[in-house]
């Protein structure tokens, strides 16, 4: 039986006209379905390409100078700079604000370096203390203890004319940029 | 009478459902699976049923918008009529929802259904789990409250340490930089369209699986699962002791169904709605997030592994895990069925629900969470300061103002972070004692930078009173050969 292909009329391979036909109609469709699909994923991973090369971070002012009395750590908050209509009060971030001396600052980010819960300054102790699962640091915000695997992620900052800004815009993650800034020892630890 | 005949018939004449229907309710199953144990599927398909309607009611309300949706919950709590007993409904379905398919996928492992030829069954089965814990997770994030905000930071931290994409993962994960409206509007498209589609063609696909396999029978020790006799057996049992599966086993689905669904109100109307908690506002940092029930083992866990192990762990294991729940059918297809000869299959059970329930139990607790109120709001057990001398009293002052209290505990109260020290002079000398304060250790922060000598002093002076009436402090046995006799006065003077 293997002969039979062979056998066959080259008119009954003529029968695959419908067949053709269909084949034709999938291969057209799996067409339009990639000229849709090129819009389609690029919405997807719009929130993604929008935000490569850390496009997300700007300079947002935080404050002047003669707020954050020198050798105390304070709490300060800013507005994201990328804010959409329906955001409401999520765009307004806190961090904590230690004015070391002169125009030498560390601005830390709220988000504990283990999971991200806000982490809390305690100025007797000189420690900030994490309520999810116990991290602690110190006041230059080194890692004193707990789960956390590094010390408190730093915005990098500007003092300008008195006024004090920092470059933000993105959750502060310990695989996200900011993570990569902070990572170098702040010059007073 | 005649009339509605009439109408059914005219719709079954088009439709022509009812031979099918009939076919499929009548199907016979082994009399012996009429049992109360082969309920929990139905009344997890039952409370999935209700959490539609539930959802679809609240949908009427709820506002998918970082802006708005607080409100919108806070509307449906107290101006909508009755909008906090379907939330309630909704929240408490949720649970039971996520019990009831836990129970069943326990109930068809230890009686060995996902076996030859249920595999594909029991796989579908694992997806509908994770999609159901992803609708508890989804769910607890539209409850866009302060537990809800920072449940995400949890959540983009983790995924954050992906290696390579985990970064570009968040924000994709978050719809943009930080958590805010396009996350909400994200997890609404999840939780209400995309999940609950996938549920439904599983379910669809799990149930077809059910009637066209059969119902597994009950399980008799002995009776031996091989591929090439399997199906045989079974429909001669199902054709010698079968009986239709309506009415003769579904009136204890029924029942079951009912009850659930009574529990569910009652749960609902007793214990009320799921918050929301505070606004989901980063500014307020006065928060102490905690994850919902079926994810307080998870915290648990995330409090008490190595930090050096904890990233593996969270990236390797719930793979692993979901890879081996797919390939347990493929691993031990054939064989025993029932749980009198599995030992090992009931004790992995037990194990995963005792690890399991003391995560949840310990969660509750928080003993790792320092409590960050103890050192002003939690006294010093008057007993403790009773009889003292000013230094020592001072150092009991120095022990509140300088939050040791948030991490340990006197007279059982304070946080649990670290020892209790109400015996502790019993435990370390005065030497470890003004070590131990300085340079911490363990996992303790170095009090070095903030204490005077001064206060150092105090403080173990304060520390070394904390032994047992009945038991000596703890002493340093080479200071007396050190110090001589002058030294050995100069302690029994200070006691």
């Amino acid at each position: 039986m293997s002969t039979k292909p062979v056998l066959v009329p080259s008119s009954e391979v003529a029968i695959s006209r419908r067949g053709f036909l269909m084949k034709v109609g999938v291969l057209f469709n799996g067409f339009a379905a990639m000229v849709v699909a090129v819009p389609i994923v690029r919405f997807l991973l719009s929130a993604v390409t929008r935000g490569h090369a850390n496009a997300y971070l700007s300079w947002v002012p935080l404050g002047r100078t003669e707020e954050f009395p020198e050798g105390e750590t304070r709490l300060a908050s800013f507005r994201n700079p990328y804010v959409m209509p329906t955001d409401g009060k999520t765009v307004d971030t806190s961090c904590w604000v230690r004015h070391v001396a002169g125009d030498q600052f560390q601005v830390f980010a709220i988000n504990c370096a283990h999971l991200g819960c806000p982490v809390r300054w305690f100025p007797q102790s000189g420690l900030f203390m994490c309520p999810c699962h116990g991290g602690a640091y110190y006041r230059d915000g080194s890692r004193a203890s707990g789960p956390p695997e590094r010390g408190l992620f730093e915005y990098p900052y500007k003092v300008n004319d008195g006024l004090i800004t920092i470059q933000a815009g993105q959750l502060p993650t310990p695989g996200g940029p900011l993570a990569a800034l902070s990572t170098e020892k702040p010059p007073c630890a | 009478m005649r009339i509605i005949t009439q109408i059914t018939e005219w719709f079954d004449h088009r439709l022509q459902l009812a031979a099918p229907i009939r076919e499929a309710a009548e199907h016979p199953v082994p009399r012996n699976t009429a049992s109360w144990f082969y309920v929990f599927g139905s009344a997890a398909l039952t409370v999935f049923l209700l959490q539609l309607v539930t959802g679809i009611l609240l949908a009427l309300v709820y506002v998918p918008s970082g802006a708005e949706a607080w409100n919108s919950l806070q509307a449906l709590n107290h101006q909508v009529a009755l909008g906090w007993f379907i939330r309630a409904m909704h929240g408490w379905g949720s649970n039971f929802m996520v019990a009831l398919v836990l129970i069943h996928m326990v109930q068809v492992f230890l009686f060995g259904a996902h076996k030859y030829p249920r595999e594909l069954t029991w796989i579908v089965g694992v997806f509908l789990l994770l999609m159901t814990l992803g609708m508890a997770f989804s769910g607890q994030v539209l409850r866009f409250d302060q537990d809800a905000y920072w449940g995400l930071g949890i959540g983009a931290s983790i995924v954050s340490r992906v290696p390579i994409i985990g970064p570009e993962a968040v924000k994709l994960m978050l719809g943009g930089p930080i958590i805010a409206g396009a996350t909400l509007s994200r997890f609404f498209a999840l939780h209400v369209f995309v999940i609950p589609g996938m549920l439904m063609a599983f379910v669809g696909v799990h149930l077809l699986m059910v009637l066209k396999l059969g119902i597994n029978e009950w399980p008799m020790p002995g009776r031996i699962v091989r591929r090439a006799t399997y199906e045989r057996e079974y429909h001669a049992l199902t054709k010698q002791d079968g009986a239709p599966f309506v009415p003769y086993a579904v009136w204890k689905d029924l029942f079951f169904a009912g009850l659930i669904v009574l529990a569910i109100a009652a749960c609902a109307l007793y214990f009320g709605p799921f918050g929301p908690s505070g606004q989901p506002d980063p500014t307020i940092i006065q928060t102490a997030p905690k994850p919902d029930y079926f994810f307080l083992w998870l915290y648990a866990l995330l409090s008490l592994l190595p930090p050096s192990l904890e990233t593996p762990f969270l990236l390797i294991c719930p793979p692993l895990v979901i890879l081996a729940l797919i390939l347990l059918p493929f691993l031990s297809g054939e064989g025993e069925k029932s749980w009198k000869r599995r030992p090992l299959a009931v004790l992995t059970v037990l194990l995963i629900a005792i690890t399991l329930g003391t995560f949840t139990r310990l969660a509750q607790f928080a003993p790792w969470s320092p409590h960050m109120n103890a050192w002003s709001g939690d006294p010093v057990p008057a007993r403790y300061i009773h009889g003292t001398t000013a230094l020592e009293r001072q150092g009991a002052l120095v022990f509140q103002v300088k939050q040791c209290r948030n991490c340990h505990s006197l007279g059982n109260t304070g946080g649990k972070r670290g020892p209790a020290l109400d015996s502790v002079a019993a435990r370390l000398t005065q030497d470890q004692l003004i070590r131990q304060v300085i340079q911490g250790g363990g996992n303790m922060p170095a009090y070095g930078d903030n204490l005077s000598p001064a206060e150092t002093t105090a403080l173990v002076a304060f520390l070394e009173t904390l032994h047992p009436s009945g038991q000596a402090p703890a002493r340093d046995a080479s200071r007396d050969m050190a110090l001589g006799e002058s030294g050995q006065k100069e302690l029994s003077a200070k006691k």
